[in-house]
């Protein structure tokens, strides 16, 4: 078989290509599409005292499918006002937490970005360096740090500036200390990635042309670092609002977030069919931020092309 | 749109005035004790190889750097402790710095609302200056939509916005493809007349700095090593850096032989003659000198013409390479000695008329006033 000179010359595209695009379309299928799609199959079922706790959501009557889809866990997690509460709680959390960040974060990503060059690697590599320890165990430290007889409270004691320990676990002011220690570097990572591409010959043209430096930095240096601060923002927000180890050992027993109610009407109520009404819930709540941060990311991706 | 004749100061005195200025980076001295003066209204280019201090010189006049010895006087004012946006001083920088999240309007905007002024002001006197440089139909544009030449001349368009009374260039037209180069020139020299504008160009181009300038320094390891207009720096360099920096030149060391009334005569081995020339300069006999001359101003003779005879200022040669370039043709003349000489010669006549000059034997000779001698 003879081929045509235009087929020869179009350039055979790199099979290998398909294939590693092909990787994390895989892994996305196995380990998230198809897992979200049993956790939303139990969200309409029922819950039943067996293994596994759900009703199958087909039944089969005289050889006939019949589909069996229930919607009362759905119709639970709207009219019981707990998860409404449940969920606006963990919004709040998760965007305050943010804005926390966001300020400190700010500052530090700003100066690790402006710093010379031996320093910025080591300062780098300090908001990197608490990954080397178990998550857990750093949260746990903070317990020792906040409880009655713990380190502030000893210290605040001894210098005479209170005289009965103040209640600092399990608070609000707990929860908020743990989040934003604990993610304080996602957001400080995209910041600074951001702010160190920045050009300086582009302050100073600010500068040149009148601006004070306050006035260069809200006119100059903020808004091109928008996206920085969406991505920082977005990868904070996002896990936070889900977040289930910090409320639990350092938040409050009164109010309880979406994670930690999830994992309760799993573990606690063996209600699979209402815990999953939950998840899928959260994921829904979080979609709206996720494609934010996909609009972000392209619109920069245009912008640097 | 008229600069306004300033009120305190006198246009006889320089507008801007270094004296001594240094600056050290660590233990390198980019700038070394550079005293300039800069007078209203001309166009005033320093010009130098990277690491000559000019653009270091430039950013101390902008504010960015501080001198760590002498000072900067502009319009009579001391500038040491005036920060860079509290300077009556606009630059262009090389790489532009348009903002790149504003539109064209909004980056030529940005200096006139630090000012204050009013919006329909600052709408009119954007649109103004836009006109000016003929970029009106883009003002919606952000940056990356506009071409190399059109960022120019936002650029250009943002520095002039505030109708600064001296604009620092640094290296304005270094990102242009020769042609749009050659048509911005014209329209920067245009501007400048029309504006009133002081202008301080960076250039390391010499071809740039000879059309645009009406005066240059040329610059040389943090030193101003000769102020002048093009054509003095041209015919009259001061040493052999100057000579060898701009343009091309055939430099050849000598002894001064005789120092007359007039004229000076120099045994000038490389040449293989003795050459002389009436441009006197302080030496004695005996003295080592460099004697210097331009490759247009040698005119070459072929074997058996009358030009050909011995003498001063006259050396044989041989042809070795011709390369044609359009307008002249650049001869490397083997001369006697062994050295190469560089001659240029117009092509004056067409096709048909051009002789090939290659390994013609030929004569070479130049005026006396055409020879340089330079004692560094």
């Amino acid at each position: 078989m003879e081929q045509r000179e235009g087929q020869k010359i179009t350039p055979r595209r790199f099979p290998g290509r398909q294939f590693v695009a092909g990787i994390p379309a895989l892994w996305l299928t196995v380990f998230f599409v198809i897992p979200f799609l049993v956790v939303l199959k139990i969200s309409f079922s029922e819950a039943r005292l067996a293994i596994p706790p759900y009703a199958p959501l087909i039944s089969w009557l005289h050889g006939l499918p019949v589909p069996q889809i229930h919607l009362s866990g759905y119709a639970y997690l709207f009219t019981d006002p707990l998860y409404l509460r449940s969920y606006l709680y963990s919004i709040m959390v998760a965007a305050v937490s943010t804005l926390f960040c966001l300020l400190i974060g700010y500052p530090m990503a700003y100066a690790i970005a402006r710093a010379g060059d031996a320093w910025r690697t080591f300062l780098l590599m300090l908001i990197v360096l608490p990954f080397w320890t178990s998550f857990l165990l750093r949260v746990y430290a903070w317990i020792g740090l906040l409880q009655n007889d713990g380190l502030i409270n000893n210290v605040l004691l001894l210098l005479g500036l209170i005289h009965h320990p103040i209640t600092l676990l399990q608070t609000d002011f707990s929860l908020y200390v743990g989040i934003v220690y604990s993610y304080l570097p996602f957001m400080i990572l995209p910041l600074y990635a951001n702010l160190e591409k920045h050009d300086p010959a582009f302050l100073e043209a600010a500068a040149d042309l009148g601006a004070r430096p306050l006035t260069a930095f809200l006119r100059v240096t903020l808004p091109q670092s928008l996206p920085g601060i969406a991505a920082g923002s977005l990868l904070v927000f996002i896990p936070v609002v889900g977040e289930y180890v910090i409320p639990t050992l350092l938040g409050r027993t009164d109010q309880i977030m979406i994670g930690r109610m999830l994992s309760d009407e799993f573990f606690d109520n063996r209600d699979w069919p209402v815990a999953s009404g939950v998840a899928v819930l959260i994921l829904l709540l979080l979609v709206i931020p996720i494609v934010l941060l996909q609009r972000v990311e392209r619109r920069q991706l245009e912008a640097e092309s | 749109m008229n600069a306004q004749p300033s009120m305190v100061s006198d246009p006889a005195l320089p507008y801007v005035r270094l004296e001594a200025v240094s600056k050290k980076f660590g233990e390198f001295l980019a700038v070394d004790e550079v005293s300039l003066e800069i007078r209203r209204g001309e166009i005033f280019c320093l010009l130098g190889g990277s690491g000559s201090g000019k653009t270091t010189l430039l950013r101390m006049l902008a504010g960015f750097e501080t001198p760590s010895a002498g000072r900067i006087y502009i319009d009579g004012e001391d500038m040491s402790a005036v920060p860079p946006y509290e300077r009556p001083v606009n630059m262009m920088f090389q790489s532009y710095a348009l903002f790149p999240h504003m539109t064209v309007e909004k980056n030529v905007a940005f200096g006139l609302e630090q000012e204050r002024l009013g919006r329909p002001e600052v709408r009119r006197r954007v649109a103004e200056i836009l006109e000016i440089v003929q970029m009106s139909a883009y003002t919606g544009r952000r940056p990356h939509q506009l071409s190399g030449g059109q960022r120019q001349r936002v650029a250009l368009a943002r520095a002039l916005a505030k109708r600064p009374k001296l604009l620092l260039l640094d290296e304005p037209l270094a990102a242009l493809d020769r042609k749009l180069r050659e048509r911005t020139q014209f329209e920067l020299l245009n501007i400048q007349e029309r504006l009133g504008v002081t202008f301080i160009v960076v250039t390391h181009d010499q071809e740039e700095a000879m059309t645009l300038s009406s005066r240059m320094g040329v610059m040389e390891s943090g030193r101003i090593a000769q102020v002048g207009t093009p054509a003095e720096i041209y015919e009259a360099p001061v040493n052999r850096f100057v000579a060898d920096f701009i343009g091309s030149v055939n430099l050849m060391e000598g002894r001064v032989a005789a120092r007359g009334e007039r004229d000076l005569t120099i045994r000038c081995e490389p040449f293989g003659c003795t050459v002389r020339t009436t441009r006197c300069v302080e030496c004695a006999p005996g003295d080592t000198v460099w004697a210097a001359i331009r490759p247009e101003k040698i005119a070459l003779a072929s074997e058996g013409s009358p030009l050909e005879a011995s003498g001063d200022n006259r050396v044989r040669g041989k042809v070795r390479e011709v390369a044609y370039m359009g307008d002249v043709s650049i001869c490397l003349v083997e001369i006697d000695s062994g050295k190469t000489v560089r001659v240029t010669l117009p092509n004056r006549t067409g096709l048909a008329a051009q002789r090939d000059l290659r390994h013609a034997s030929v004569t070479l000779s130049w005026d006396a006033e055409s020879l340089v001698i330079l004692t560094r």
